[in-house]
């Protein structure tokens, strides 16, 4: 087995240039390997490359761990570090593995669609800042190339006021999303709601995002039509964890709690 | 290829050829087998290992990755004689079948270390990720409970 062990992003860019798998925390790939479904011979390991593990304002590495997440990032992003697995995973786990795994129950993708964040990856040529609805095309899927590697996620200069994550599983630690979803709000009113676990990619409920955000003073009945409006924008399916039933009528349910809490 | 990396303290050496995890080596070429292998996905934390400061999954970690990294497993937690965190369980009964005990000591070593004074929620939190098939967690998180109130 061949381990690139780099310390700099050059050194880490050229490696993936040359076929290595990259190894960030471990926390899906390792499950893979573990389970004999990936048995990777070329790897290059992450988590001595300093680049990656910087974060400057909204810049956030691609190696930041939600250890650190939760202890500093946005309110919303903070909130769904705080969900992810265990103190174990928090650990070991990245916001750069979040988005390459791009799993649509991914903690840290309802935030990221939110605020519509973008992926900056780079290769040994050079690098792109992709947006995420560019970036996410399907169920762990991505527009990635093979020899690219993502090195950060871009927040937005100014982020909205106010923002709450939610998500529903089977218990409150330890469990992966049956429905995920961060509801933000400016103070002037303007809203975006992002999901996840409701559809192949994470999604915008984008039309009821335009009704709520021309509304001021959201009244009962307004929020009745969010809720059922983010319903029918989700595109759930039924699988081992819930049927499209549950999800379509939780996110509607949890959209519009987290709403509720943002306009407080 | 050989890793090389500290572990409990020690210099050691592994030899890797393919890409198993750390648990693998620590267990089956290191003569570790303190840390369990129970689910090898990071639900159970019966693995769970310091890895350069942090507690993870030793399940998780790919031995390869390892190379000049200080790794402190269960064995390595104290010295001669029960450690207070040990010593709490031990006397509140907090073990039964001991299959999830080892990743349990390492995770509340660390806890304990950085919080000497931990509410019952924090514990709670602090062992999410550790699983006891017996059920056995009232009497475990009453042992901390009683370790905290000992150290405040």
């Amino acid at each position: 087995m061949h381990f690139h062990h780099p310390t700099t992003l050059a050194d880490a860019t050229q490696a993936v240039a040359e076929g290595a798998t990259p190894l960030a925390g471990g926390t899906d790939l390792m499950v893979e390997v573990n389970f004999r479904h990936r048995r990777p011979e070329h790897v290059v390991g992450l988590r001595k490359v300093e680049e990656l593990g910087a974060w400057e304002g909204n810049r956030i590495g691609a190696g930041v761990t939600w250890r650190r997440l939760e202890h500093g990032g946005p309110q919303a992003l903070a909130e769904a570090a705080r969900t992810v697995g265990s103190p174990q995973i928090r650990n070991a786990g990245t916001i750069g593995g979040n988005v390459v795994t791009a799993s649509p129950a991914g903690d840290g993708l309802p935030f990221l669609v939110a605020v519509d964040a973008k992926v900056e990856v780079m290769s040994a040529e050079g690098g792109r800042l992709v947006p995420w609805d560019v970036f996410f095309v399907g169920v762990k899927k991505t527009t990635l190339a093979a020899d690219e590697l993502v090195t950060a996620i871009h927040l937005p200069e100014s982020l909205p006021e106010r923002q709450a994550f939610g998500k529903v599983g089977v218990r409150s630690a330890m469990v992966i999303a049956t429905v995920g979803c961060v509801v933000t709000r400016t103070d002037d009113g303007k809203t975006t709601v992002g999901l996840g676990s409701v559809g192949p990619t994470p999604l915008r409920a984008s039309r009821a995002e335009e009704m709520i955000s021309s509304v001021t003073r959201p009244t009962e009945s307004d929020l009745a039509e969010f809720q059922k409006m983010v319903s029918d924008e989700a595109r759930p399916i039924t699988d081992h964890r819930s049927t499209e039933e549950y999800r379509r009528h939780a996110v509607g349910v949890l959209a519009r709690r987290l709403l509720e809490r943002c306009l407080r | 290829m050989i890793v090389e990396f500290l572990l409990n303290g020690e210099p050691a050496t592994a030899r890797i050829v393919s890409p198993v995890s750390l648990l693998d080596v620590l267990r089956d070429q290191l003569e570790l087998p303190g840390s369990k292998n129970a689910c090898e996905q990071g639900e159970c934390g019966s693995c769970s290992v310091v890895l350069d400061g942090e507690i993870v999954c030793s399940c998780l970690v790919m031995a390869a990755d390892v190379g000049d990294s200080e790794v402190v497993t269960v064995e390595g937690i104290g010295g001669d004689g029960l450690t207070p965190v040990q010593r709490a369980m031990h006397h509140s009964g907090a073990v039964q079948c001991g299959f999830c005990t080892p990743g349990i000591v390492v995770v509340a070593a660390d806890l304990f270390a950085r919080n000497p004074n931990p509410t019952t929620l924090e514990i709670k939190e602090a062992l999410a990720g550790n699983i006891c098939r017996c059920t056995g967690y009232g009497a475990i998180i009453r042992s901390f409970e009683k370790l905290a109130r000992e150290t405040s």
